[in-house]
């Protein structure tokens, strides 16, 4: 075969809804699996392959006609769409169906397949009727809209026992119990606050009773105060003393 | 100077009429007769003989708007003579642009539904995703439930469909077996191209 009629064969271009190029990139796509074979139309390739001969034969600039293009090269693309198809098919027909087909001589396969063209055949006659139909209906206006609201559903209530409601009635109209804020998170005072306080504290009086100055406060302030008075003691900024286990925390300004 | 006296007899079956105008008017979609005489409150015997009045006064060639029985009930639309003008002020979004594509799985779907996905594609030969999703767009289909338990999805035409061709109900389409010709005539066709290619 001559080669560069078998080329010829290969390369003439395709416009398709899922491609557009030479056959022999589309051949290479569907072969990497980078194109979906069930998204090709292949009539459309064997219409474009058919008015390629057409241009030809008309005597189409660089176009080869039949014969230039040889029987050989002619079928080799029919081969190369026999394939395609059968590939086609496998992937459309479920792996049940395609073996019951497989399992049916040729005839009964021959029939088969004349059966379900002839199905799609009427499919696109109907097609046909209902692009007719459409045109002749193309000068019927309606309005089209949202569904219009249905109608309201009577929900009648079921009989009511009058002491029944009067108890219910009686628990909604209890005192509510008050509202427990344990599960509020803490706010503690900030550390600083105590420090400026004994720091000013011993400026003023050089010496103070830790529990005395922190009576009235809260556990918490009593904590965070405790806190900021064992920082002053660790910067030796105050000295710390206690008489006994237990006993008051004595703070003053310089050594004991 | 000769007066003329109009004498207006508003007898019931008249009032009703109008009654079903009204609701006709507010509609967006056809409306059985059961749901008129339920929004009229009305036996079904009085609005059936009431809508024949509604159907005498809007007619084709004596008033701007139609009544038409249409996809399964009663609906107004522009008389066809105010198609042009219409087609001036409005657009028809569902009917535009309906590609041979669209229109042979809205076939598979009309004849053969419920039908899913998968069926379609075998149909047709070629996967009809993206066509289907823009039917369902349309309002020309709709989901129509699945087959069995984690089955596909399946499709029925809307009331919609029926609405736009025209089709008081789907039984109005032609028979399948009529359509697409027949084996013999495909036989015939095949012999024929053979024929040319032996001569």
């Amino acid at each position: 075969m001559d080669p560069a009629s078998a080329s010829a064969a290969r390369t003439f271009e395709l416009d398709l809804a899922a491609f557009e190029g030479p056959f022999d990139l589309l051949l290479t796509l569907v072969l990497k699996e980078e194109l979906e074979l069930m998204d090709v139309e292949v009539a459309g390739i064997v219409t474009a392959f058919v008015e390629r001969l057409a241009a030809g034969a008309k005597g189409g600039a660089g176009v080869p006609s039949v014969s230039e293009l040889g029987l050989e090269a002619c079928g080799e693309f029919l081969v190369l769409v026999a394939s395609l198809l059968e590939l086609k098919a496998h992937e459309l027909f479920p792996d049940g169906d395609a073996l019951e087909l497989a399992e049916l001589d040729a005839g009964r396969a021959a029939a088969e397949l004349a059966e379900r063209l002839e199905s799609y055949r009427r499919i696109k006659g109907a097609a046909l009727w209902l692009a007719e139909r459409l045109e002749q209906e193309s000068d019927r206006y309606f309005r089209v809209g949202p569904a219009p609201l249905a109608p309201r559903p009577s929900r009648p209530l079921a009989p009511q026992d009058p002491a029944a409601l009067a108890d219910a009635f009686r628990q909604l109209a209890a005192e509510p119990a008050s509202p427990s804020l344990e599960h509020l998170p803490m706010k503690l005072p900030s550390i600083s606050i105590f420090l400026e306080r004994f720091r000013a504290l011993v400026a003023r009086s050089r010496r103070f009773v830790f529990d005395e100055e922190v009576a009235e406060l809260s556990r918490i302030e009593q904590a965070v105060a405790l806190l900021a008075l064992m920082e002053l003691g660790k910067d030796e900024e105050i000295q710390l003393g206690q008489s006994g286990h237990l006993e008051p925390i004595v703070a003053w300004r310089g050594t004991a | 100077m000769t007066r003329t006296h109009l004498f207006v007899i508003d007898n019931p079956a008249d009032e009703l009429a109008r009654t079903l105008e009204g609701l006709l008017v507010v509609a967006s979609s056809p409306l059985s007769l059961d749901e008129l005489a339920q929004a009229a409150a009305e036996p079904l015997e009085r609005v059936e003989a009431a809508i024949g009045l509604v159907g005498e006064r809007l007619r084709e060639g004596r008033s701007g708007i139609v009544l038409e029985q249409v996809a399964g009930g009663y609906a107004l639309r522009a008389s066809r003579g105010a198609a042009q003008a219409c087609a001036r002020l409005v657009e028809r979004p569902v009917q535009r642009g309906l590609s041979a594509a669209a229109l042979e799985t809205l076939s598979i779907i009309a004849y053969l539904g419920p039908v899913s996905r998968p069926e379609i594609t075998r149909i047709r030969g070629i996967v009809s995703d993206a066509i289907v999703a823009g039917l369902v767009e349309r309002g020309l289909i709709e989901e129509a439930g699945r087959a069995r338990d984690g089955g596909a999805l399946q499709y029925r035409t809307a009331p919609l469909f029926e609405r736009v061709f025209g089709l008081t109900d789907l039984s109005e389409l032609p028979r399948l077996d009529d359509l697409g010709g027949t084996q013999e005539e495909l036989r015939g066709r095949i012999e024929a191209v053979a024929d040319m290619g032996a001569g």
